[in-house]
Formats: structure tokens, C-alpha cells, sequence
């Protein structure tokens, strides 16, 4: 026995309320993100990562409250993203309660901002988000790109050198995320997590593709993956955690029940 | 009205561990303080920590706290939490050796990765379990032994006095993840972030009367 692998729900919040729909039974209020964190942490969710969408610059802050509230009263590690530009924004998000930030589009346009946000904070709390697409060029290697704006620019990073340059850079962990898969429910990209997963000595958590409790295992089993982040799946009401975790013990996967 | 003052020497985000205790302690009053006064003047002191030894010991200076702290785990109920267990021993291996508060006898190494061992990553992030070796501690009450909790460490404790030894745990082998010795309780994971194990350390050391 050992170190269990983890599952992680994730949560779009906008202006402070979650969107994309919870649909837990008798919940009263489905946008509140400390009902839904508190459900998720009740159901055994090893951690939670709020992913903030916002757009508009008035409502940037409300982040941070949503964070204060939560780490009020969730005692589980809470992971934040999206926004997130320099060192002060980890500063405040870490003292309002988050555990650790996750930085995609910053640390593409400016690596160093990964290694000075390590050297502050500790790599433990930086977590690097790899969003990547398949690029297939005739008469070329098939290969994974960076991108960034959920998937609409590259960048013409190569995946693997990324992750490892990241690693190198000071991230304690990496989110590797199949653009390619995001939303299809088809499974996780496992080649793309495998091949990273082995590349780097950190932590990988596999996201984008989840429709099944199968594609979680095979996350952990053929992706090899530390752990598995799903949205959807578990905001329907498709799968509870509980369920989730049941699956990944029987197909041998060492988990915390 | 017991006072539990939470340490801030400007080491990472103690607001967590505050609102775990309080969570667990409603009728103590607890304090994120950086005071040496307050310090003085608590119940019980709860050192939590995170980054690096040598960050944690120059803040440590540079907020006149040493002579609090010491103070704190000589004479009252203490806990300390990750980087609040490993420099309460002489040194660290972090940033080529750093000299540490040597309440406890031993070093702080890194884990190094192993090549039988590749599913075991550094950090060691996540749930692990807690093996009690010292199972009638109080801080154990209404605690499974193997119960899991959350760590995320890459260094890990080695204690000569292997008595002082109250919880092991499984990663690259069997590494101290918790100490007790006299009225010190120290953990490598994270209490306040352990859900239901976690709270309930808590609430046990709101409760405990070291001898």
C-alpha cells in the first residue's frame, strides 16, 4: 500500500458562481462554490481545482473571495487557475486559501514567470497546465503543440520539451491536457500523457476526454498518471466520486475511499 | 478561553490551518500571530511552515521569533506541520545544509527517485498512509491506524532517537511522517488539508494535556 492516485473535480467559476451546471440531487443552490466544493469534498474528492473564467476586469477579484470561502470551510488542497500573470496573483491567491495556482498561457509568454513564482512560493504550489493538440504535418512525425486560449492559438512548442523545460523551470506539477479530447468524452489522450509522464520526474494529472469511469482508470493504468481531473462527468450527475474511486480500486488502482 | 496562536513568520498561507482549528475548536480563541508576546501569552502554539529551510529559518530572525518558538515547544502543547516538523531538527540537506532549531537530533534529507520505484514521483504529493507507532498518543484518538493524509514534501525527517518516532509512512520506503516527544507533536502532512483524519488531529490536539 502507498500513495493513492488522486481524483480531482474541477469547476469553471465565473464572477464567483459556478458555471456548467452542477447537477447534484436536492442541492439548493448549484452556482455556490462552497455548496458544490463541499459536496464534491464530502463525496471524497481528493482535491478541487477551480478553473476562474471570467472575463470581465470588474469581476476579477471575486476570485478571490470565492477562494476565502472555500478554503473556509473545505479542508481539502485547492488548486486555482486561469488569469493568472505574475507573482503577485499567486501571492494573493495562496493567502486568500489556495494551495496551489495553475499557470497555462503566462508561462508560454513568459517562462521565467514559472521559476520566480517557484523560488517564492515553493515549486510545490505551481502547478503547469499543458494544454496540447496533435499537429500532423505529411511526411513528419506526428507530434503534440502547445496551445493557448483554450486551444485556439499555438505556439509551436513541442508538448514533451515543454513539460520538461516546466519541471526544469521550478512546476511542482503538470496538468496535462489533450485539446484534442477536451469536451469529446472519448478518453483521455493516453500516448500525450504517457510520453510526458515519463519524460518528467514530477507529479502528472491527466485531464480533458473523460466520459467514462474506464477512461480514468486507463488514465492512471496506461497514461500513468498521478492523477485524474473530470468535469462534466461528475457536475450531470453522470458518475459521483465515490463511484469513481470504487472503479479505480477494482481495476487495481490503489485510491483513498 | 484557551488561547491556540497559529505561528506567521511569512512562511505561506496559514489561514487554512487557522480555520481547521477553529473549525474543530470553536470555543478556543486561535490566532495567526506573528507577536512574540501573543506567542508567549498562548495556550498552545501550532508551527506550520512551507518552501524552503532556509527561507523558514531567516524569517524565523527576521521576525525576532526564535526565542518564541523555542520557548513554545519547550514549555506548551506545540504542533508542527511540514516545514514545522523538519526544522525543529538540527539540519537540513535543503540549499547545501541549513542549521536548524535542533530540538530533535537528526537531518532532513530529499527523497531521490528510484529506478524500481518509477510511479513514485518528487514531490511526494497526495494521500498517503499513516502507520501509528506510538498508537496510544492522544493525537491518534478517533484515528484508524493506515489512515491516509495529504502530503506534499520532498524532503523527509530522520530522527536518531527512533522512540520519538509517532507515524510512518510507505514512499521510496518507510520515512518518519510524524514525531512526538513531550508536549511536541509534529507531522509531515498537512492536518488542514486531511478532510476528516485531518480535523480530527486537530481537534485532538485542541484537547491534548501533554504531562
Amino acid at each position: 500500500m502507498g500513495l493513492a492516485k488522486r481524483v480531482i473535480p474541477c469547476l469553471d467559476v465565473d464572477a464567483g458562481r459556478v458555471v456548467k451546471g452542477i447537477n447534484f440531487v436536492d442541492i439548493v443552490d448549484a452556482g455556490d462554490p462552497v455548496e458544490a466544493a463541499r459536496r464534491y469534498g464530502d463525496a471524497g474528492a481528493d482535491e478541487l481545482t477551480f478553473l476562474d473564467i471570467t472575463a470581465s476586469v470588474d469581476n476579477r477579484n471575486t476570485i478571490y473571495e470565492v477562494v476565502e470561502q472555500v478554503a473556509s470551510e473545505v479542508f481539502i488542497p485547492l488548486t486555482v487557475g486561469g488569469g493568472i500573470r505574475e507573482v503577485a496573483d499567486i501571492r494573493k491567491l495562496l493567502n486568500a486559501g489556495a494551495d496551489k495556482v495553475s499557470i497555462n498561457t503566462a508561462a508560454v509568454h513568459n517562462p521565467a514567470l514559472v521559476r520566480e513564482a517557484s523560488e517564492h512560493v515553493g515549486s510545490q504550489c505551481i502547478v503547469v497546465a499543458i494544454d496540447a493538440k496533435g499537429v500532423h504535418v505529411d511526411g513528419e512525425k506526428p507530434r503534440w503543440e502547445i496551445f493557448t486560449h483554450g486551444g485556439r492559438k499555438t505556439t509551436g512548442l513541442d508538448a514533451i520539451e515543454w513539460a520538461v523545460k516546466m519541471t526544469k523551470l521550478g512546476a511542482g506539477e503538470l496538468l496535462v491536457t489533450s485539446m484534442d479530447r477536451d469536451g469529446t468524452k472519448s478518453g483521455f489522450n493516453l500516448p500525450l500523457t504517457r510520453a510526458i509522464a515519463d519524460a518528467v520526474d514530477v507529479p502528472v494529472i491527466a485531464s480533458g476526454g473523460v466520459g467514462t469511469l474506464d477512461h480514468l482508470c486507463e488514465g492512471v493504468l496506461q497514461g500513468g498518471a498521478d492523477a485524474v481531473l473530470a468535469a462534466s462527468i461528475f457536475h450531470f450527475g453522470e458518475y459521483t466520486v465515490a463511484e469513481a474511486k470504487q472503479a479505480m480500486r477494482a481495476a487495481g488502482i490503489e485510491v483513498r475511499l | 478561553m484557551k488561547t491556540i496562536a497559529v505561528v506567521d513568520y511569512g512562511m505561506g498561507n496559514l489561514r487554512s490551518v487557522a480555520k481547521a482549528v477553529e473549525h474543530v475548536a470553536p470555543r478556543a480563541r486561535t490566532l495567526i500571530s506573528s507577536s512574540a508576546s501573543e506567542i508567549a501569552a498562548a495556550d498552545k502554539v501550532i508551527f506550520p511552515g512551507q518552501g524552503a529551510a532556509r527561507d523558514c529559518m531567516a524569517h524565523l530572525r527576521d521576525y525576532d521569533l526564535l526565542a518564541s518558538v523555542e520557548s513554545a515547544f519547550h514549555n506548551k502543547p506545540f504542533l508542527g506541520i511540514c516545514m514545522g516538523l523538519q526544522v525543529l531538527f538540527d539540519s537540513s540537506d535543503e540549499n547545501d545544509g541549513i542549521d536548524c532549531l535542533a530540538y530533535v537530533a537528526g537531518k532532513v534529507s530529499r527523497f531521490e527517485r528510484d529506478s524500481d520505484l518509477p510511479e513514485c514521483k518528487i514531490p511526494h504529493m497526495g494521500w498517503n498512509e499513516v502507520q501509528q507507532q506510538q498508537s496510544g498518543h492522544a493525537l491518534w484518538n478517533n484515528i484508524s491506524d493506515g489512515a491516509r493524509f495529504y502530503f506534499v514534501h520532498s524532503y523527509y525527517v530522520q530522527p536518531k532517537d527512533k522512540s520519538i518516532v509517532s507515524g510512518e509512512t510507505d514512499y521510496l520506503g518507510q520515512f518518519c511522517s510524524a514525531i512526538a516527544k513531550d508536549n511536541v507533536f509534529a507531522t509531515q502532512f498537512h492536518p488542514e488539508k486531511s478532510a476528516a483524519n485531518g480535523l480530527q488531529l486537530l481537534a485532538n490536539f485542541s484537547q491534548w494535556q501533554p504531562n
